[in-house]
This record gives structure tokens, C-alpha cells and sequence, in this order.
């Protein structure tokens, strides 16, 4: 018998090409005789183009065509809003090139393409832009207030989109209260930063009329859809592959980005490869950003601390367009009360246009800030009335015999009202108490303080909306040569473990080993049903189709093998890449020579072939070769529809010393207490929650990206812009919680994003504790900078 | 390196001049013109193809591009070709023996679950291969001291944990341990 993959820390089937240096990334991919393209960008936030002039850089020996708008033709229009949604009674999006005006730095304006990389950034410099600046104001809370300068001209008030949602009633928990607590908190303008930069090659066969396009997006379909429509081929023309991709988080899910339907036609009209690969320096200023969010979050409350309703007031910096609608905001609206039974919200957002760099979904998309927002004023809600932190947490969790859970009109991104599946919150945070033993941890506290150390504790709650729809499919296909079983999924992968982890899915069904299935996935020329890689959705809505494939393609097997082997299907067994009669392994059949007997067609090219003749017809049939209604082969496609998000959940806990010299930061411990359902992989899931937390400790401590008051970006690089090295992330325990999913066949839930939701409030709650005995105001913003955290104790009075 | 070759000292040279460079690459000898602002890490990637080399910030803070010069890990990124001339250049596609065999760093790697989107694994990769034939006490090094080896290389898909694990199992396996350690054991 085989051993059950699913659940097991199954070797990665995709690391051998990428330790061994033969990855396929963008960049990597032979394209010979390709030429590259640089961009020119705005180096000034708001203003008129006064003057274009792009004779300099066409007359450099080597440059090819140096684009502008005038030059692209049905290309030069807006860039579609992806997600439309009526509150966004302002939609702007951005052309290609820039037309007469430009909105940020960082906005493309032309496109050179030329012989060779080099050349192509020497003519980019050479382009003359005259601009008129206008006035800027890039801080989102004064772009929202009356007077401020205007991103659009049109747009009264710098407002793209404003959404109230009320569940319950609101206004009755407030008169009902007996305490409030009211906070306001913010997040900072952050990026994503994956290791390999934007990057996008194409090919126009003017033979065929195909336009290929290699492209490292989290969504091939869409682009291709997108292309097909701007270029007016039909969608077979256009084939788009993601191969490997360096990491994604989030902003390679918005398309077109410019590179994105520059480089195909540049490609077209050159008859000839072209590629664009973006560096650092760039992908700061033109990579979609996000975080920046501002909240005024109150709770009406018992003085037992029951949180009988919430009001929550926020501020979502969209920059200068809104391509990805209100995707971020409403994803923060929607889990504004988290774990907690809270029954009566009322929460409002709006989308404000700064001139910066557009806003689109990265790791957490909105979650990380209503975290923050929530359980800081849960924190301050506990102080207030006295009661322990853990404890009013408690107090306020949603049981588990509540579920399903229902946020009435609360509607969430699927465009369904929030429904909570399952869970045990408390178990998690009793978990969490014991691991970090909190008694022990009270003594510690008490004598740090005594020699003038500050030692604190701190803690969050999170849940995530995960796997949201419409859907995903997966297509199966046994080779008959080789007995390979070939994988196909609409989705993609930037590093998420697609390969091993569906392949373990399939494995289980077929009886073979993980190797021996080979995922294939983010090429529209290879399957092109589907959707796209976010929302922490890919195991859940594609793992569960390519298993409903994978029982399909197991029911095939058997009735060919029992066919073949003249037995019963219920007697059939599948193991070992081989299907036998049950109690007599020896008398079997390997997958490749079912494969190949289910073919009526077959040649004797190889061994399983030969042999395959040698067992009876895997099909029996009297009429034709092909029944009517049966198809070759071992073949199966189904899908699956999720009928709402599943909802995953964790808390995390840290011990954290405040140097009181330096204002340095010391995480002595990181717990993390996390339950994402069913775990596929629990070696992968441990690797999506400790690269999930790294992140989040980038936004924690220091990651924000600096806009000058003219718009320019100051830390447009990893010289200035800090990411964590290895010496920043302190050892992560890991402790897993598993609580089915009750919405699909393998009861799992989503982890890619899980990790980073919590640590900012993790953090700011360890380092208030810590700071206990200087009686200083909450920390109500992150990233916690030393700097930020000594002007904080100095104004607090405390030093 | 400080070193300058005369191939490059005290010439001046135009955007369109060629400087003839002759450099091993891992173990071969390549000649080649190459203009003389032409980076080693575009000389190995597109010149000679050796595109295991990634470049992840081209200004030498992120160590994807890491290579070995004269058997030191370098920023490919942030020399010129012309630079390596007389030079002897290791890259990732050098690491696995002949037969395929991987390195112990290598393995570690993959034991390890040390990768995920395995961009900046090439240069990772190049940087602990020197530390684990330059140190024999990785073993039992403590977290700390194996978090500040590895402080050259970003990776923005692990947070490390497993990166850290890898080193020390890489250790193991360069000494041959013929004690078998779990691969997801962290000391």
C-alpha cells in the first residue's frame, strides 16, 4: 500500500532545476536575437508635458524605436479597471504612455527599444521631457481634506471611491454601551519587493499570426484576455506564459502593467523578439505599492469588556489610479472585527488619489492594517477596563459551535456576505498561553523591570477570508509512454510549492509517487480555464478541482485496469504506479500500460505498449473501438466553485526587549499558533507562515516607503529601503491548529498570506507592554523605527 | 578585488570600444570581447548563457548575483567583465558534479524546504558553498553566528528559518556525517 501524501513533508518536486541553476525565469529563457526595451519615467509627481522630444535618443547607433503615446495606436487608451464596483464613483486608470500630463513619478512616457539592454538606457536618458509641475499633496490624509491639490482635475476631493457597510445595528450597541474606547492608527505605504523585478518577453510568428508572451505575472489567463482585446486577435493567437516567477505577493496579480502590452508590440511591429526586464531602482517606482491606510476604529463595549459593536472610519491611499477597484479597502472592511462575535458594524472607507505610485493588493491586501486597527483597540479596550489582554479576547471569540458564522451585509470580495466556516479560536490561544508560558513570563517581566530592563509581551488575533471563487480547474491526463501523470491548473506559482503540493493530491488517487506527476501550470498554450494566484486561494480552489479530477481519473484507471485484468473494480487496487487485484500484487498493471490500452490507436513504440497488448481491451466494448460517449485515453477536467471564502486564523505571541539606550528592538521569542485546515504539506505551510511573518516584520520595523513632499521617492532602493536580512528575523516556532474546512472535499484552508497579518500589531502590543512602567501613550502606527519609537518615549515625557 | 589587470589599467575606453578578456568559467577557459562596461553578471548570463546567476538589484545589496572570484564569493553585479579577466569565475552551474551528483549545499537546500521561488537561491547557494568549505564549525555554530554568515543575501520568500537550517545540514553533509540528521531539525 502507499503511504497517504496528503499530510506528509513530501521533497519539493520543483527545487531540483532552481538549486542547480537551470530556472526558467524570464530573463533566463534563450530569445535569440531579441532586443530590449527601456523606459522612459516622469521624474516630477504632477505636471503638464510641455515637450517631448525623442530625436536624441532615436539617433543613438542601435536604438530600434523609441515610442510614445502617438506611436501605440489602439494601445493608447486607459488601462481597463480590472474590478468595478459602483461605489467607485471616480474610476481612473492610467494610459500606457503617458498622454499630455503625468500623475507620479515613475509614470512611463516613452519606450526605447534597441539592440542591446545598454544602449536602449543610454537613448532613454537622452529623451527630452519638459514638464509644468503642479501643486502635489502626497500624504493621503491631506489629499482627503477640502482645498488640497488635485490628482485628477475632475475628481472633487482627491475621492475615487467611498463604501459604508453596516451589519446589525450599529448605532443601538453604541447608545447600549457602557464603555467606548476610540484609537486612530496607521499603516505606512509599503512594497512587496519580490527578488525578480517585473519582467515580460514576447514573440510575434507572423507566419502563424501567434503572439507569445512570456511574462512573470500571478495571472496568464487575464493578461492573455487583456492582449487579445488591445491587439484584436483572438485569444488563441495569444499565448501567455508565466514561467518561474521570483516571487509575487500580490502586485504581479494586477495587469497590464506597460511593460505588458508595450514589449508584444513592440515585438509585432519589429517582427522580431523583444524583452523588458525591469530593475530595482525601477520596480520601486513603478510596481504597484499598498498599506497606507488610516483608521479611527471605536468599540462600544460592556464593562465585562463584550464588544457589542464596532465603528471603523478608514482611509485608504489608493495613489494616483485605481486599477484593482476597491479590493484592498473593502478586504480590510471585511475582517475589521475578526475573530470576535462583535454582531453590530459599521464601517465606511475611502479611496483617496495621491500622486504616487498606484495601490494594488500585496500579502495581506488590507488585512494587515484592519489587524492592527482592531487589535490595537482591543489592547487598549483591556487596559481601559482592567481586564487582561488574553482574557477580553476570550470573552469576545465566536465559538465553535456558532459556526457557520455570518456577518449579515457585510459583502465580502466574492460578492458574498462574510461567513466564517470554522474554527477554535480559544484552543489556538491556549496554545499560544502554554507555549509562551505566561507565568513564567509575568516573573521575567517583573524582575527586567526591577534592573531597568524593558521586557513586554505582545499578541494578535487574525482571521483571513481565503480561496475565494469564482473557480479553478484542473485537468489530468495520464501519458502513455513514460506513465507520467500531467497536471494542469489556471493558476500560477511564484515559490508557493504548486508542483509538490497538487501533486501529492493527485498521488494519493492514482497510487503513483509525487515525482511522477508533473504539474504544469501558467501557460495559457497548456490550459486556460481559470482565474489567478491571490487571495491565498490557490490550494484551496485549485487543489480541491485537481483532486475532483483526480477521483475522476481514479474511477478511469480502475475500469480499465479491472478491464485488463479481467477482475472487478471493487476488487482493483492502486499502488506503486501500478493497479492490481487486490491480494495478489504480482498479477498487475502499470499506469503507462493502462494509459496505453485505453487508446484504441496504439503503436508498439516502447515496452508498455508491447504488454499492454498482451492484457484484454481496457475498454470492452461491441460497437466501435471508441464507445459512444467515451473518449481516449486516460483523460479527466472538472473544477471547483467555492460557495464562499474559508476562513483561516491564527494568533501569534512575542517577548520583545526594548533597549532603553539604543531604542533597539530584541524578539527574544515568536510564536506562532496558526490552523489553515487541512495541511497539504505541513513543511510548505511552515514555509508560507515564516516568510508571511518575515514580511510582516519588514512592516513592523522597518519598511516604508518615503515620499519627499514633491512626490519623488527617497529610498527607491535596498540601500535605503530596509528589507530583513537573515539578522533581522529572529527563530519563528510554529505550532499548527487543524480545523477542516466543512466547504471542500479536502477540508483546507488558505496560508500564503496567514503570516504577515499579525505582526505589526504583535510587535507594537510587545513593545507597549515592555514600556509599561514609563506610563506612555500607545504605539498607534507602524513601521517602529528606533528613531520613531525615541521620539515617542521623548514626547511621552519619559525621557 | 583590487586587483586591475593591464588589460584595463590606465586605458581609456569608449561606450563602442572592445576589451579582449580571457576568463575561466567554471573551468574552461573563454575568450571573448566585451565592451568594457559590460557587467560579468550580463557576460555569464547572456553571453555565455549561464543564466543560474540572477540578478536581483544591481547595485550589489542583495547578493542574488553571487559568484565566486578566485574561489571568493563576489557581486557579479557589480564588476565589469573586463574586471575578471586573468580571473577564474565559479558559478551555481558549477556546484553539481559532472554526473549530476549535487553538492552538499545543494542537497541541504532541498532537504531543507530552504527555497521557495528559488530566485535568489544561485547566489545563496554560492555563499554558503564558500563558508562551508572556509569553516568546519557550522555545525554547532550557534543561529546567531549563522544568521550573521549569511547576511549578504536577501530572500524575501523563507524568512530564513529553513535557510539557517540548510547551513547547518549543509555542514553535516560536507563532513560526511554518517549520522543521519532529520531534515527538518533546527538546532
Amino acid at each position: 500500500m502507499s503511504t497517504r501524501q496528503f499530510g506528509a513533508r513530501v521533497q519539493r518536486n520543483e527545487d531540483d532545476r532552481l538549486i542547480r541553476g537551470k530556472g526558467r525565469f524570464v530573463d533566463d529563457l534563450p530569445l535569440p536575437g531579441a532586443a530590449h526595451g527601456a523606459f522612459v519615467r516622469s521624474t516630477v509627481a504632477r505636471a503638464r508635458i510641455t515637450h517631448l522630444d525623442v530625436s536624441a535618443a532615436l539617433a543613438v547607433p542601435g536604438v530600434l524605436r523609441v515610442y510614445t503615446h502617438a506611436d501605440i495606436g489602439p494601445l493608447d487608451q486607459p488601462m481597463p479597471l480590472l474590478i468595478p464596483h459602483p461605489c467607485i464613483t471616480h474610476p481612473r486608470t492610467q494610459y500606457p504612455l503617458a498622454r499630455d500630463e503625468v500623475f507620479y513619478v515613475g509614470q512611463a512616457i516613452a519606450f526605447v527599444v534597441a539592440e542591446d539592454r545598454y544602449i536602449a538606457e543610454d537613448a532613454a536618458a537622452l529623451v527630452e521631457v519638459g514638464y509644468e509641475p503642479l501643486p502635489v499633496e502626497v500624504d493621503y490624509e491631506k489629499a482627503a481634506e477640502p482645498g488640497a491639490p488635485l490628482v485628477h482635475a475632475d475628481v472633487p476631493g482627491n475621492i475615487a471611491a467611498r463604501l459604508a457597510q453596516r451589519s446589525g445595528d450599529p448605532d443601538a450597541a453604541f447608545a447600549a454601551a457602557e464603555h467606548i474606547t476610540k484609537i486612530k492608527v496607521r499603516v505606512e505605504r509599503s512594497t512587496a519587493a519580490p527578488m525578480e523585478c517585473l519582467a515580460t518577453a514576447a514573440r510575434w510568428d507572423e507566419v502563424s499570426g501567434e503572439l507569445t508572451v512570456w511574462d512573470g505575472t500571478q495571472a496568464p489567463i487575464g493578461l492573455r484576455g487583456a492582449l487579445a482585446s488591445l491587439f484584436d486577435l483572438d485569444e488563441h493567437k495569444v499565448r501567455v506564459i508565466a514561467p518561474d516567477v521570483g516571487g509575487g505577493f500580490g502586485p504581479k496579480v494586477h495587469f497590464p502593467y506597460a511593460n505588458e502590452v508595450l514589449v508584444p508590440w513592440a515585438a509585432r511591429d519589429l517582427c522580431r523578439p523583444v524583452k523588458w526586464i525591469e530593475d530595482r531602482a525601477e520596480n520601486f517606482v513603478h510596481m504597484t505599492h499598498e498599506r497606507g491606510q488610516t483608521h479611527e476604529i471605536e468599540l462600544a463595549a460592556t464593562k465585562d469588556g463584550i464588544v457589542l459593536g464596532l465603528r471603523d472610519r478608514f482611509l485608504h491611499d489608493t495613489g494616483a489610479f485605481i486599477p484593482y477597484g476597491i479590493a484592498v479597502a473593502q478586504v480590510a472592511a471585511c475582517q475589521i472585527a475578526g475573530p470576535y462575535r462583535i454582531p453590530n458594524i459599521d464601517v465606511e472607507f475611502a479611496c483617496v488619489y495621491t500622486p504616487t505610485v498606484p495601490v494594488t493588493p500585496y500579502r495581506g491586501c488590507g488585512r494587515p492594517q484592519a489587524n492592527f486597527a482592531l487589535e490595537r483597540a482591543m489592547d487598549r479596550l483591556a487596559d481601559e477596563l482592567g481586564i487582561d489582554r488574553f482574557e477580553i479576547r476570550r470573552r469576545n471569540f465566536i465559538r465553535p459551535d456558532e459556526f457557520p458564522y455570518t456577518r449579515p451585509n457585510l459583502i465580502f470580495a466574492d460578492g458574498l456576505p462574510v461567513t466564517y466556516d470554522s474554527g477554535e479560536y480559544e484552543r489556538a490561544l491556549d496554545t499560544l498561553i502554554e507555549a509562551l508560558d505566561l507565568p513564567a513570563f509575568a516573573k521575567q517581566q517583573e524582575e527586567a523591570w526591577k534592573q531597568g530592563r524593558y521586557l513586554g509581551l505582545g499578541l494578535s488575533f487574525y482571521v483571513e477570508g481565503t480561496g475565494l471563487g469564482p473557480y479553478e480547474g484542473g485537468h489530468i491526463r495520464i501519458h502513455p509512454i513514460t506513465g507520467k501523470v500531467y497536471v494542469n491548473t489556471g493558476l500560477t506559482t511564484q515559490g508557493q510549492g504548486h508542483e509538490t503540493v497538487f501533486a501529492q493530491i493527485v498521488a494519493d488517487q492514482l497510487g503513483c509517487s509525487p515525482e511522477n506527476v508533473i504539474v504544469v501550470e501558467g501557460d495559457t498554450g497548456a490550459y486556460d480555464w481559470g482565474v489567478a494566484t491571490f487571495a491565498s486561494r490557490a490550494a484551496v480552489v485549485s487543489g480541491s478541482a485537481i483532486h475532483n479530477t483526480a477521483v475522476k481519473v481514479r474511477r478511469q484507471v480502475i475500469e480499465a485496469a479491472a478491464n485488463m485484468l479481467e477482475a472487478n473494480p471493487d476488487d482493483i487496487e492502486l499502488a506503486d504506479g501500478r493497479a492490481y487485484v487486490v491480494g495478489s500484487p504480482a498479477h498487475s498493471v502499470t499506469l503507462a500500460e493502462i494509459a496505453t490500452a485505453s487508446n484504441p490507436l496504439r503503436y508498439a513504440f516502447n515496452k508498455a505498449a508491447q504488454s499492454a497488448t498482451q492484457f484484454a481491451p481496457a475498454a470492452r466494448s461491441d460497437g466501435p473501438p471508441l464507445a459512444p460517449g467515451s473518449h481516449p485515453g486516460i483523460e479527466a477536467v472538472d473544477y471547483y466553485s467555492p460557495p464562499h471564502a474559508t476562513w483561516a486564523y491564527g494568533v501569534h505571541g512575542a517577548i520583545v526587549e526594548v533597549d532603553p539606550t539604543t531604542f533597539g528592538i530584541t524578539v527574544h521569542r515568536y510564536v506562532c499558533v496558526h490552523d489553515c485546515g487541512n495541511m497539504i504539506n505541513p513543511t510548505i505551510v511552515e514555509g508560507q507562515v515564516a516568510g508571511g511573518v518575515a514580511q510582516g516584520m519588514g512592516g513592523a520595523f522597518y519598511e516604508k516607503l518615503d515620499y519627499d513632499e514633491d512626490g519623488s521617492l527617497r529610498n527607491a532602493g535596498f540601500m535605503d529601503f530596509l528589507i530583513p536580512y537573515a539578522t533581522e528575523i529572529p527563530d519563528i516556532e510554529i505550532l499548527h491548529q487543524e480545523t477542516p474546512s466543512p466547504l471542500n472535499p479536502l477540508g483546507i484552508k488558505g496560508v500564503g498570506e496567514a503570516g504577515t497579518i499579525p505582526v505589526a500589531q504583535v510587535i507594537a502590543s510587545a513593545i507597549d507592554d515592555a514600556l509599561r512602567p514609563l506610563n506612555l501613550p500607545p504605539l498607534w502606527s507602524v513601521p517602529l523605527s528606533p528613531s520613531l519609537l525615541y521620539a515617542h518615549v521623548t514626547a511621552g515625557g519619559a525621557r | 578585488m583590487t586587483e586591475t589587470t593591464a588589460a584595463t589599467e590606465a586605458t581609456e575606453y569608449g561606450p563602442d570600444d572592445l576589451v579582449e578578456i580571457e576568463v575561466e568559467v567554471n573551468g574552461t577557459v573563454v575568450r571573448e570581447k566585451v565592451p568594457p562596461r559590460l557587467l560579468l553578471s550580463d557576460f555569464l548570463r547572456h553571453r555565455l548563457r549561464l543564466t543560474g546567476t540572477h540578478v536581483g538589484c544591481e547595485h550589489g545589496v542583495c547578493g542574488a548575483c553571487t559568484v565566486h572570484i578566485d574561489g571568493e564569493p563576489a557581486r557579479s553585479c557589480l564588476t565589469f567583465a573586463a574586471q575578471a579577466h586573468g580571473h577564474r569565475v565559479e558559478t551555481v552551474e558549477s556546484l553539481a558534479a559532472e554526473d549530476g551528483t549535487l553538492h552538499p549545499v545543494q542537497r541541504a537546500f532541498k532537504e531543507c524546504h530552504a527555497l521557495q521561488c528559488g530566485f535568489c537561491t544561485p547566489g545563496f547557494l554560492m555563499s554558503v558553498a564558500a563558508l562551508i568549505r572556509d569553516r568546519d564549525d557550522l555545525r554547532t555554530a550557534s543561529d546567531e553566528e549563522i544568521r550573521e554568515q549569511i547576511a549578504g543575501n536577501i530572500c524575501r520568500c523563507t524568512g530564513y528559518l529553513n535557510i539557517v537550517a540548510a547551513v547547518r545540514r549543509a555542514a553535516e553533509l560536507a563532513g560526511e556525517t554518517t549520522h543521519e540528521t532529520t531534515p527538518d531539525e533546527r538546532g
